[in-house]
């Protein structure tokens, strides 16, 4: 029954099988995937559409923010030193932020590898959504695994030659346009990209397009698998942040083995055999070229496409899925002392099952409690923690900051009437993207008079100082006093700069010194 | 049991083939590098070779080889500063069109020369008058309401341009006190001391000062003013204030009485050109004292 489903064997070997390895330099062995369908290849697509969208589009949003500031939704501007997201604005001295949102997404990424694995690597990296959208671009040009064999073996020939130039052309164009849309992060970029056009941007624009051109093309067309095996640090930091419950892609053997390419043969001749037909199917769908019933692997990118791969052989075979699987090591561990008697026998797929052939109950699966444990729990609170810190900064921020720099050199300065001044460099810094004015006053200094340098004392003693939309502005502030109204050297007093119409106001406690004695 | 076409040079343990040296039963497993890997090291060395061409690299005895391209770090700084003055410009016509009150009106032009005199402060003028403008005995604190030659901003121009007492300028501000102590006999000059002490104590005027003030009005309010005022026109100093530039205390009026110390600064205009003087008079009037 079995050879009647029509099991097509693949002629596939993983890259890294241990039959070859004698020289010191490996040469790379060419990987043609096969094109995989199944509920994680569906994912996949799904996932490489947000991500190339919002990676592609996220530019040319726009977002209104009056007339003062851009109004591209995102935004780095690094010649003013600001960064645009939405209804936030950054300034350089609350880079904090950005710091808050790599530290999450360090615990992001701790959280989400001890309990799902590598679905960094599998899912979301840039490598692997690039590299799946070449291989899209591959397969439509040249044909799916077998026909891209065949054309790489060929001789050259007119036709091979206009699909090799075909495909690398397209790739280019996804490189140039990868390398073209980082700019625009930077930049306004419907301007930008008539700039681009007409030779008007600036000559950096063009280098990093040049590069992420290069990068992109390189690293998604040419080298594929060697980027993640060899160049790439996160498989050994991911394969440290694993353990024994979190899901790796898993050949679960303990039901799969013994393969026999000629099962019913072999049961009819009374060997053991297991559910493995191998076919090679997990095999010739694997972007990495490895074959996962080696094992757990470095290479793995844990894709899953393997699992839809064999998923869709054992739906043929009229089979349980989940031959390959995402699976811990704990339950991998449970159900494999299951098969071999507690370690004392060989694999024997029949202690898995029921005498009806169903798999037993007593195997173990994916359960919720795996993610519940002390340490994704403390992931997931500590994320949450710097994430509501992050949130209450941001709600809580000023938007109106003063700093002000008393005078060292001299510290103060004797007048001709005998009193004495110092000065003070005040900075206001208006974070809004409106004009404001600010008054200005002293507090808690006796008997003082306060000037500053272009702005006109009011009948109250305050200054009006406007300050432009999203700047700073920086004043020269002279304080004096007559001599001896205190005998202390150092008094300190208070600035207070108060938005003339709105509700913020910013205190700055300043000192100010004399040479101090009595007379 | 052997088998002939197992690696004969596999380990056992990690199932990977060694490199089949052994030292001292230590083997080296054999993990082959990718070969574009190496091909890469390989490019990175030609890389290397072909950039000492280009460039600057190879040192010879006294010297080393330019590189074709004949690139230099010190044509880079030379293009900056080109590119720096450049940029300046614009503000460097604008200043040197417009007169002091102009400069100080416009707020740009004020921060730009400014930051401008600042600079060019540190280079000729600290010697003097001190990192902060703060002076010293006998030479004068800018940032003080009290000026020898007038505090307006055209006053500290002029004195900047043309210096005080300085041979090179036809120019210069030029004023002599005669030494007293050839004119005025010992006592005379004491008696006279004691009441420019308390002209600027502020604690008014004790009977024994009436001869002093006598002499005073005879022999020096020609210049210093009837009251010890002082006067800019001459370069007369306010003796009257509570601020002194070279003095303190009767024994050292009396001693300047006698034999005066003047003081002498150059004429900065023909060294610096008249834009950088701006600058530095749009800075010494920032400093606070300017009237
Ligand atoms: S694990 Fe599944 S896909 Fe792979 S060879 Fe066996 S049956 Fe085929
Ligand atoms: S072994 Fe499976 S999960 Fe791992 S990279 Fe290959 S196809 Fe993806």
């Amino acid at each position: 029954m079995l050879e009647k489903m029509d099991i097509e064997r693949l002629d596939a070997e993983a890259v890294n099988s241990q039959k070859q390895r004698q020289v010191l330099y490996a040469p790379r062995k060419k990987i043609f995937p096969k094109r995989a369908s199944g509920g994680f290849r569906r994912f996949k697509w799904l996932i490489m559409a947000i991500t190339l969208g919002i990676y592609y589009l996220v530019p040319w949003l726009r977002w209104d923010r009056g007339d003062y500031a851009p109004d591209q939704a995102v935004l780095i501007d690094i010649a003013n030193r600001r960064f645009y997201f939405f209804f936030i604005e950054i300034w350089p001295q609350e880079f904090f932020y950005v710091a808050g949102l790599l530290v999450m997404a360090g615990l992001g990424l701790f959280l989400l590898t001890s309990t799902v694995g590598r679905a960094w690597c599998g899912y979301t990296c840039p490598q692997t959504v690039w590299v799946d959208l070449f291989l899209v671009v591959e397969r439509a040009i040249e044909g799916d695994r077998n026909a891209r064999i065949k054309l790489d073996k060929e001789p050259y020939s007119p036709r091979k030659l206009v699909l090799r130039t075909t495909k690398h052309v397209i790739w280019l164009l996804i490189a140039v346009a990868t390398g073209g849309a980082w700019i625009f992060y930077f930049a306004d970029a419907p301007t930008l990209l008539v700039d681009v056009f007409t030779g008007q941007a600036e000559i950096v624009a063009y280098s990093t397009i040049a590069f992420l051109t290069a990068t992109t093309y390189i690293f998604g067309g040419l080298m594929r698998e060697q980027v993640c095996t060899y160049m790439c640090p996160w498989p050994r930091i991911q394969a440290a942040m694993l353990d024994e419950a979190s899901l790796t892609v898993t050949y679960n053997d303990w039901r799969g083995e013994p393969r026999s390419r000629h099962a019913k043969k072999s049961a009819a001749q009374g060997a053991v055999v297991g559910d493995c037909v191998d076919c090679n199917a997990c095999v010739a769908v694997c972007p990495m070229g490895i074959d996962i019933r080696d094992g757990q692997q470095l290479e793995c990118i844990t894709c899953a496409l393997c699992i839809d791969a064999c998923d869709g052989v054992m739906d043929k075979l009229g089979r349980e899925r989940g031959l390959i699987s995402y699976t811990t090591l704990n339950d991998y561990n449970a159900n494999m002392a299951l098969a071999t008697a507690g370690g004392t026998q060989p694999i024997d797929p029949a202690r898995v099952r029921t005498p009806d052939g169903k798999l037993a109950a007593t195997l173990r699966h994916i359960s919720l409690a795996s993610f519940l444990r002390l340490r994704t729990l403390l992931y997931a609170a500590l994320w949450s923690l710097v994430g509501i810190g992050l949130v209450y900064a941001l709600v809580t921020r000023d938007r109106l900051d003063v700093n002000v720099l008393h005078d060292r050199n001299p510290q103060f300065v004797m007048l001709s009437d005998g009193s004495v001044r110092n000065g003070y460099t005040l900075k206001i810094l208006n974070m809004i993207a409106k004009p404001r004015v600010m008054a200005v006053r002293i507090e808690g200094l006796p008997q003082s008079s306060v000037a500053i340098a272009g702005i006109e004392a009011q009948g109250d003693g305050s200054f009006l100082v406007p300050v432009e939309p999203d700047r700073l502005r920086s004043l020269k502030v002279f304080v004096t006093q007559p001599r001896h109204v205190a005998d202390e050297q150092v008094q300190t007093f208070r600035f207070v700069i108060e938005d003339t119409k709105g509700p913020e106001t910013k205190t700055y406690t300043a000192t100010f010194q004399t040479p101090g004695g009595s007379k | 049991m052997h088998d002939p076409h197992k690696d004969p040079h596999l380990d056992e343990l990690s199932g990977v083939s060694t490199t089949g040296h052994e030292w001292d039963g230590i083997k080296e497993l054999n993990n082959p590098l990718p070969r574009w890997w190496v091909v890469s090291f390989y490019a990175c060395i030609v890389w290397a070779l072909v950039y000492t061409v280009f460039y600057p690299a190879w040192p010879l005895l006294t010297s080393a080889t330019t590189g074709v391209l004949g690139y230099s770090s010190r044509a880079d700084v030379r293009s900056e500063l080109a590119a720096a003055e450049a940029a300046r410009s614009g503000y460097v016509a604008a200043i040197k069109a417009a007169d002091m009150q102009q400069i100080l009106a416009d707020e740009t032009l004020r921060n730009v020369a400014t930051a401008a005199g600042s600079a060019a402060f540190k280079v000729n003028c600290i010697q003097c008058h001190g990192s902060g403008a703060q002076g010293s005995k006998g030479f004068p604190n800018l940032n003080d309401d009290d000026w020898l030659w007038g505090g307006t901003s055209e006053q500290i121009l002029t004195t900047i341009t043309h210096g005080v007492r300085a041979p090179e300028d036809a120019d210069t501000h030029v004023s002599e006190m005669p030494a007293f102590g050839d004119i005025l006999k010992p006592d005379e000059i004491a008696s006279v001391a004691m009441f420019v002490a308390d002209l600027s104590n502020g604690t008014g005027f004790p009977e024994e000062t009436a001869p002093g003030a006598q002499i005073f009005a005879q022999n020096c309010a020609s210049c210093h003013g009837d009251r010890g005022e002082g006067n800019q026109e001459m370069g007369a100093p306010n003796l009257a204030d509570s601020l002194s530039l070279l003095v303190d205390g009767e024994e050292a009026i009396a001693a300047q009485i006698r034999a005066p110390k003047h003081g002498v600064m150059p004429a900065w205009g023909g060294r610096l050109g008249d834009v950088t003087v701006k600058e530095l008079a749009a800075y010494v009037y920032s400093l606070g004292g300017g009237k």
